[in-house]
């Protein structure tokens, strides 16, 4: 299809979308007056019921949980899709790691960067763990934590090199953390299964708003979503790395 | 009544649908879906905002304070992960695609024909 045929097709369909989205913005409440009654009501109940005063981790991991089962269950299958799409192909040999692309070397990372990157992963794995640890209180939680987390270990790619990060996060521990997270947060949901009678159910004491250890399963959940998540993004982050560094085309003899 | 967020809202859906339409670059296209995808969370955002509200965070206000709603900032939390996975699998499909036919332009690529 030429570019112009397909710009004037794309005029003609978008300005129907176009129609349509006006139509439906129509109905949505005014900006600034939305009236919902849940949504209300969650943010009355969850400090008294659950000890939780960040009512979006709240609804992610108790009130909502089973849609939270859901969402990390999606994140499980990407990291399996990932994982089989980055796989060595036929036709494909994995080398010794190098930076380097088709008739170019890459510069040597410069100390300023290395020494940067050293000194940053101490404090970004502390703030990740912070994240996840007080997500029942203040914003943050598994998921924002996961992903600092991750964030750590790629830093250690950005001061080192590859097999350094490989031996920091070996791919055993990283698909361990992943398994353990997913497989704990269903637990958790079973826990409420086994010891309250509901799927989900929130079957540990649930003690006093402010203090760390309370809102009962919400801070397992978050821990075990965190773990998922670390392990998840590590993992996808080590596929994309060792596809471009480690994967060569194998020469046809 | 202010409709300017969700005219960023529908002007996201646009420019990012323009960007996905026109591209010639299959890296591009992945980045301009992800600019699609941000104005869903900005609808999401917006249609739970309450004037005057304050975020739906108690540790440090009473639990009786008007705050905006809490389910559809859960909702947008859902969002951003399948945003990041589905960019994800999409950059992983580009790569492969890159090595199977040397290009990234979607025009060039050409269906499979069958081995025999």
């Amino acid at each position: 299809m030429k570019p112009a045929t397909r710009r004037s097709l794309f005029l003609v369909a978008g300005g129907v979308l176009f129609a349509a989205l006006i139509w439906g913005f129509a109905g949505l409440p005014d900006f600034g007056d939305f009236n919902g009654a849940y949504g209300q009501f969650l943010n009355g109940a969850s400090t008294p019921e659950r000890a939780t005063t960040d009512v979006i981790t709240a609804v992610n991991f108790d009130y909502r949980g089973f849609d939270t089962l859901g969402e990390e269950f999606i994140l499980f299958a990407a990291v399996i899709g990932v994982t089989s799409l980055l796989r060595t192909l036929r036709g494909e040999r994995e080398g010794a790691p190098d930076d380097d692309a088709p008739g170019r070397r890459v510069p040597e990372t410069s100390l300023a960067v290395r020494i940067t990157g050293l000194l940053l992963v101490g404090p970004t794995v502390l703030v990740g763990i912070y994240i996840v640890a007080h997500g029942h209180q203040t914003p943050g939680g598994g998921f924002q934590g996961g992903v600092i987390l991750a964030t750590g270990l790629l830093l250690t790619y950005l001061s080192a090199d590859y097999l350094t990060m490989r031996r920091v996060g070996p791919t055993a521990l990283i698909e361990l953390a992943e398994g353990l997270g997913t497989a704990g947060f269903v637990l958790i949901a079973l826990g409420g299964l086994v010891f309250a009678g509901v799927f989900f159910e929130n079957f540990l004491p649930i003690g006093t708003a402010g203090r760390l250890l309370t809102a009962g399963t919400i801070p397992l959940g978050n821990v075990a979503v965190g773990l998922a998540v670390t392990g998840g993004f590590a993992f996808m982050l080590s596929e994309f790395l060792q596809q471009t560094l480690t994967k060569r085309r194998r020469e046809v003899r | 009544m202010s409709v300017l967020p969700y005219v960023v809202a529908a002007w996201l859906v646009f420019i990012g649908l323009y960007g996905i339409v026109t591209s010639r670059n299959l890296l591009h296209l992945v980045v301009c879906l992800a600019v699609m995808q941000s104005s869903s969370y900005l609808l999401l955002l917006s249609i739970g905002y309450i004037d005057g509200a304050s975020a739906p965070m108690f540790s440090d206000v009473s639990p009786k304070t008007k705050a905006v709603d809490p389910v559809v900032q859960a909702l947008t939390l859902t969002d951003v992960v399948v945003g990041t996975t589905v960019t994800a699998l999409l950059l992983a499909l580009a790569v492969q695609a890159h090595k199977r036919y040397g290009t990234l332009d979607p025009d060039e690529l050409r269906p499979e024909r069958p081995q025999g």
